[in-house]
């Protein structure tokens, strides 16, 4: 996973063709999610994160199991409110994150959005945004378990400053965004949903679209 | 497409199938009957006898002469007409008699469809309207006096759907269309005119425009169980519109292009079919539509959108809390039953319904419905068929949401709107 850090231009579109709205691994998951919350009772997690708000469309929450001496993800589950891709993308996260003996806590905080479409095969272009919620909702459930072990000093506050406070999305998603090729207000709300639930921080995106276009492709 | 218990459309408010009376009709139109209705020639001339013959059909079933009817592309393109058609002239009338900073006033609702609402909503952003959107009640019904109140001496237009494409809820327009006579008669003014779009109205409600008191009237094919890409506009005599789409000079200089003949042979035919049936089949499907309503309404935490009894015969539109609607939907998808959602996700906008919005809903409610509409096809099996296979997979998604809100987050309370 961590190699994949480097490749920036990730084609996360549906690689399905026209034929099918969503692609076969997406309704794989979306009809059989992995690793769902079937019953919280009796469950002791090691950490919970959850994100966004139902008025959003889409919220998520995590519950994962940490060993403490290799520090690997040993269990997933985790619970959706939204369509298909948001389904889709969590089931494939609770599973990307266990396979092979369970990703490192630094592993799992390298996951990108990107990297779970990647798996699912792509998603049809104006569904990309739907996926941006889970790799959140982990980092979160990640910081509540270095918590509760006492190590505050390494919890990332995402990685950057929240500018959506609703939907916890940071000046880095947006950077993110600009870097995947969203040079306008609407192409980062298509990727990133921000500004959906918390108008009152759109200035500020704005800014920010502005500043990372010059970063990287120079002035206009 | 074929009917088994695995394939329930209950998208009819969307697109219905083609009546296979309607393609019959149609056919010759294709290969046989080929002639521009333009052309003074034989085959010309056999085209044109065709376009006057629907247009007598058209003309007949709402009560309205030959003269009024213009064939357009559909029911956007129809609203586009009547609304972008008043405005020049009747923008001049206002100017005239109020002076030339003075703008046309239009009034519209919430719920319009977006062939007509996000055209007004452009139009006042250009500041070639004055724009007043009257509020609904909770159930989508709008009053005709509080539209009625609304006129000034610079309204040009009201337009009001004849019924509701998500909520089927059924508008006043008998009863605004006499209010607003009676303004003209009081004012001794031309306008304001008075449009409806009856695109989801005209399989089951009475399209008389005599009794409707409309001056404008959208209608289209692809909802009647005709073909796609054909409809009317309906204006009365006297009214005056500019026209939109220039050329040719066709459709009394109003919608210039060479006639969609087939289309239009198949339009007609089909609102023929439809409108000699609507009693019958409305009776039908009113029971139908209450039994599904009844049998749906019993999953828990779900409530009915739209009036209950001023509605159309084939419109079911329910939310469920703490779920999504395009998962649900998908869910639904897989077990043959077709519907649609007015939930964000299933939008290209990103934007939950308006309509569901528009009668003081949540966000959340308006991400939780679904809509079912009836048509023809649907049997006591298919409604029975939805009642057993969407409780269980309300249940799943129920399962899968990490949401549990209160009843209570159905009505946005006193929330703030966007």
């Amino acid at each position: 996973m961590n190699n994949k850090k480097e490749d920036k231009k990730v084609d996360v579109t549906n690689r399905q063709g026209s034929g099918s709205f969503y692609s076969t691994v997406v309704k794989d998951h979306f009809f059989h999610p992995k690793n769902f919350m079937e019953d919280e009772t009796g469950y002791i997690a090691d950490g919970i994160g959850m994100v966004g708000s139902p008025a959003c469309g889409d919220v998520m929450r995590v519950w994962i199991k940490v060993d403490p001496k290799s520090e690997r993800i040993t269990d997933l589950k985790w619970k959706t409110f939204g369509c298909a891709s948001a389904i889709a993308a969590t089931s494939m996260m609770s599973v990307m994150v266990t396979e092979n003996e369970g990703m490192t806590l630094d592993e799992a905080r390298k996951l990108r959005p990107q990297d779970i479409t990647f798996r699912l095969d792509g998603l049809p272009q104006r569904k990309i945004h739907c996926s941006v919620l889970g790799d959140k909702a982990l980092r979160s459930a990640i910081n509540d378990y270095l918590r509760k072990v006492g190590q505050t000093d390494r919890i990332e506050i995402e990685h950057g400053r929240i500018i959506d406070k609703v939907l916890k999305i940071t000046d880095h998603d947006i950077e993110e965004a600009v870097l995947e090729g969203a040079d306008t207000l609407e192409k980062v709300q298509d990727k990133t949903k921000v500004g959906t639930g918390d108008p009152s921080c759109i200035p500020e995106v704005e800014q920010l679209i502005r500043f990372y276009k010059e970063k990287y492709y120079g002035a206009e | 497409m074929r009917k088994n218990k695995q394939n329930v459309y209950l998208d009819h408010a969307a697109t219905t199938p083609m009546d296979e009376r309607v393609l019959k009709t149609m056919i010759p139109f294709f290969t046989e009957v080929y002639g521009n209705p333009s052309s003074l020639h034989a085959p010309g001339q056999q085209a044109h006898e065709a376009v006057s013959q629907a247009r007598k059909t058209v003309a007949k079933l709402i009560s309205a002469h030959e003269d009024e009817i213009v064939f357009t592309s559909g029911g956007t393109e129809s609203d586009n007409l009547a609304i972008l058609g008043v405005i020049k002239i009747g923008g001049a009338d206002v100017k005239s008699r109020l002076g030339k900073d003075v703008i046309p006033h239009i009034i519209s609702n919430e719920l319009e469809h977006p062939a007509v609402l996000e055209l007004l909503l452009v139009l006042q952003k250009r500041g070639e309207i004055e724009l007043t959107l009257v509020k609904a009640d909770k159930d989508g019904v709008l009053l005709a006096k509080n539209i009625a109140e609304e006129i000034k001496n610079n309204t040009i237009l009201v337009s009001v759907m004849y019924a509701n494409n998500e909520i089927g809820t059924i508008e006043p327009i008998s009863d605004l269309g006499k209010l607003i006579i009676k303004n003209r008669k009081q004012t001794g003014l031309t306008y304001p005119l008075l449009h409806t779009d009856a695109c989801q109205a005209a399989g089951y409600l009475d399209l008389n425009v005599e009794k409707l008191h409309v001056d404008l009237m959208t209608l289209n094919g692809g909802k009647i169980y005709g073909p796609k890409g054909v409809g009317a506009l309906y204006i009365r005599r006297g009214v005056r519109l500019s026209a939109q789409v220039i050329g040719g000079g066709q459709e009394r200089g109003l919608r210039s292009g060479t006639q969609n003949v087939p289309g239009i042979v198949g339009f007609a035919k089909a609102l023929d079919l439809v409108q000699a049936k609507r009693e019958k089949e409305s009776a039908r499907l009113e029971k139908l539509r209450d039994r599904l309503i009844e049998g749906l309404l019993k999953i828990p935490k779900s409530r009915l959108n739209g009036h209950a009894i001023k509605r159309l015969p084939n419109n079911v539109n329910i939310s469920f809390m703490d779920i999504e609607g395009e998962a649900a939907m998908l869910y639904l998808d897989a077990k043959g039953v077709y519907c649609s959602t007015g939930s964000a996700c299933a939008s290209t906008s990103l934007d939950p319904s308006h309509v569901i919005l528009a009668l003081g809903m949540s966000y959340e409610a308006a991400h939780g419905s679904l809509r079912f509409t009836l048509g023809k096809s649907t049997t006591k099996a298919d409604i029975d068929y939805v009642i057993k296979v969407l409780p269980p997979i309300v249940e799943q998604l129920r399962k899968i949401s990490p949401v549990n809100l209160d009843m209570e987050y159905f009505s946005n309370g006193n929330k703030e709107k966007k």
